[in-house]
């Protein structure tokens, strides 16, 4: 062809712009999948440990059924959940009680009723909490709601369901708020507008347009909420009591699943019996997280389905 | 509302500032009743935000400050005793982009009115209401077997038409409508021209436009407005033959804008 300088510049060049094209392609897709390799990794990790030995080796029925945690008795150690799992289920549910009130009235404070300076600090505010490591939570329900819970109820004891479930609560109550903030905020301003100019008050805005549209981000800010709470264990540990125990009231001292973990496992010899079963107890709370997200997921499809 | 007045809305030495810029300046405008007034002029020339003055919307912003007089149906909307509740259901919006809510197609045009009546009512009352409002945009043929279905997933044009039939229900003496075309095509346009001239007598309706053919083909009377103030006010058929002004002159033939 006779205009050759024009079809030389059409082709592919290996400069440099060519070269972190491709390096910056490979690094972000490594980044891409990294999550799943990381999440992948972990179970075959906790899989490997607990896994055969739940099996094969664990009474199941018992496992789920009976109240006694004696992993270290003589001759015959007992492998019984029950407890543990009904005190990391009821610190969560009570947790849950406390911060979606919290979360989702901050959620609608921030994000449909406060403008300007005040917005910005609480914002600010609202992430500086979720940023507060939970062993100070744990110290605070240590330190000050247990003397509380002491003499307000009139108890011997303070660190208990009500005072992990409280401090658990206030602790997933920010990170809740962000994520529903989030979601308030993702609703566009039109429907917003649309509402006002046929005559609705702020509060008919947001109880019959923006909160129904959110639906689906609440719902996610909610589980990950409870997720949360069911993986938390610096300070349900130090909150909780940390004693054996099927609770009947709130005013029982728990142990919770993550916090048997944290705390036993560092005097296991390693491959024994109760090392294995302490990964059995991280098999069974990977797998509830699992099924709560696989919930969520489904009750947002089919949220979506119904709606369209 | 008081019917015996001959002008739909009017304003008074109207004066609005976003902040610390002044946006209209001293602005009388009257629209007569049952008749369609359109709002022409450059981008930000304040068509808009006359219109969205009128049902103060603007006051969305917070940071809007509106002094003079506005009346619509002959009662001052800048009273402090308005309630801006009635004051919406009398003035209905209509917006440049359809803005249906993400509801079925039922709700969104029994909104407003189940916002005045304080909730639900009778299944056969409402019935009635939604025929009724859907007929007189012509939708309701095209809607009346999937009334359940999402608004959002209409067309455009149908999504206009709805975002104007929701308003019908609560009776508003005055439509006003923001550039209620612009997101649509030609004949879309058409469709929705026909509907608004139809609507015409029963309704006074303010329509902002950017399209002077629209504003010529469908509108009684004429508003050219120019950096915040009013130039000129007449006829439509008059403003596009024998204009008073040079400005309106020069914007009408294209020179500028």
């Amino acid at each position: 062809m006779a205009d050759q300088p024009s079809r030389n510049r059409l082709e592919d060049k290996l400069d440099a712009a060519w070269v972190w094209d491709r390096v910056a392609k490979y690094a972000i897709f490594l980044g891409g999948i990294s999550a799943i390799v990381f999440v992948l990794a972990i179970f075959l990790f906790i899989a490997r440990e607990g896994l055969g030995f739940a099996l094969f080796d664990l009474d199941v029925g018992y496992f789920f059924s009976s109240p006694n945690w004696r992993p270290t008795a003589e001759p015959e150690p007992q492998f019984g959940a029950l407890a543990l799992i009904a005190g990391t289920a009821s610190v969560t549910g009570l947790a849950m009680l406390v911060a979606v009130p919290f979360a989702l009235g901050s959620a609608i404070y921030i994000g449909e009723f406060a403008t300007g300076k005040t917005r910005e600090t609480l914002k600010v505010l609202v992430e500086l909490l979720a940023a507060t490591p939970s062993v100070v939570w744990g110290f605070i329900g240590l330190t000050i709601l247990n003397p509380l819970i002491i003499e307000v109820f009139d108890v011997p004891v303070g660190l208990t369901v009500l005072n992990a479930g409280v401090i658990l609560g206030l602790m997933a109550a920010p990170i809740m708020a962000t994520i529903a903030e989030d979601a308030l905020k993702a609703v566009p301003d039109t429907y917003r507008e649309a509402a006002e100019a046929m005559g609705a008050t702020r509060w008919q805005v947001i109880r019959q347009v923006v909160l129904p549209s959110a639906k689906n981000g609440l719902v996610a800010a909610v589980l990950l909420g409870v997720g949360r709470g069911f993986g938390e264990t610096m300070a349900v540990l130090m909150a909780s009591g940390h004693s054996v125990n099927l609770p009947t009231s709130p005013f029982d001292s728990v142990r919770a699943l993550t916090a048997t973990i944290a705390s036993e496992l560092g005097e296991t010899a390693q491959g024994s019996d109760h090392y294995r079963v302490l990964f059995t107890l991280g098999i069974l709370l990977f797998l509830v997280t699992f099924v709560i997200n696989l919930l969520a997921d489904v009750l947002v499809r089919r949220g979506d389905k119904k709606q369209a | 509302m008081d019917s015996t007045t001959e002008y739909a809305i009017q304003t008074k030495d109207l004066n609005l500032w976003y902040g610390d810029f002044q946006a209209l300046f001293d602005v009388d405008i009257e629209v007569k009743q049952g008749k369609i007034t359109s709002l022409i002029g450059p981008s930000g020339c304040g068509k808009s935000t006359f219109l969205r003055s009128v049902n103060r919307i603007t006051e969305r912003l917070g940071y809007v400050r509106t002094e003079g007089k506005i009346e619509v149906m002959g009662h001052n909307v800048l009273d402090p005793e308005v309630e801006l509740t009635q004051l919406r259901r009398a003035a209905g919006m209509v917006f440049q982009r359809p803005n249906p809510l993400p509801l079925s197609i039922r709700d969104n045009v029994l909104f407003a009115y189940r916002l005045k009546n304080g909730g639900k009512g009778s299944r056969a009352d409402e019935d009635q209401v939604l025929e009724k409002a859907l007929s007189e945009v012509l939708l309701w043929d095209q809607v009346k077997d999937r009334l359940g279905l999402r608004a959002t997933r209409l067309s455009l044009e149908e999504q206009q038409k709805l975002c104007i039939a929701r308003l019908l229900p609560v009776k508003p003496s005055v439509l006003l409508m923001d550039e209620p075309c612009s997101a649509l095509d030609p004949e879309a346009t058409r469709a929705v021209e026909e509907l608004i001239w139809r609507l015409r007598g029963d309704y006074s309706i303010l329509i902002v436009t950017h399209n002077m053919a629209q504003a010529r083909r469908a509108s009684d009377e004429c508003i050219f407005m120019l950096m915040g103030k009013v130039v000129e006010h007449s006829k439509t058929v008059e403003m596009f033959v024998t204009p008073k002004h040079q400005e309106t002159a020069d914007y009408l033939e294209g020179r500028f804008g």
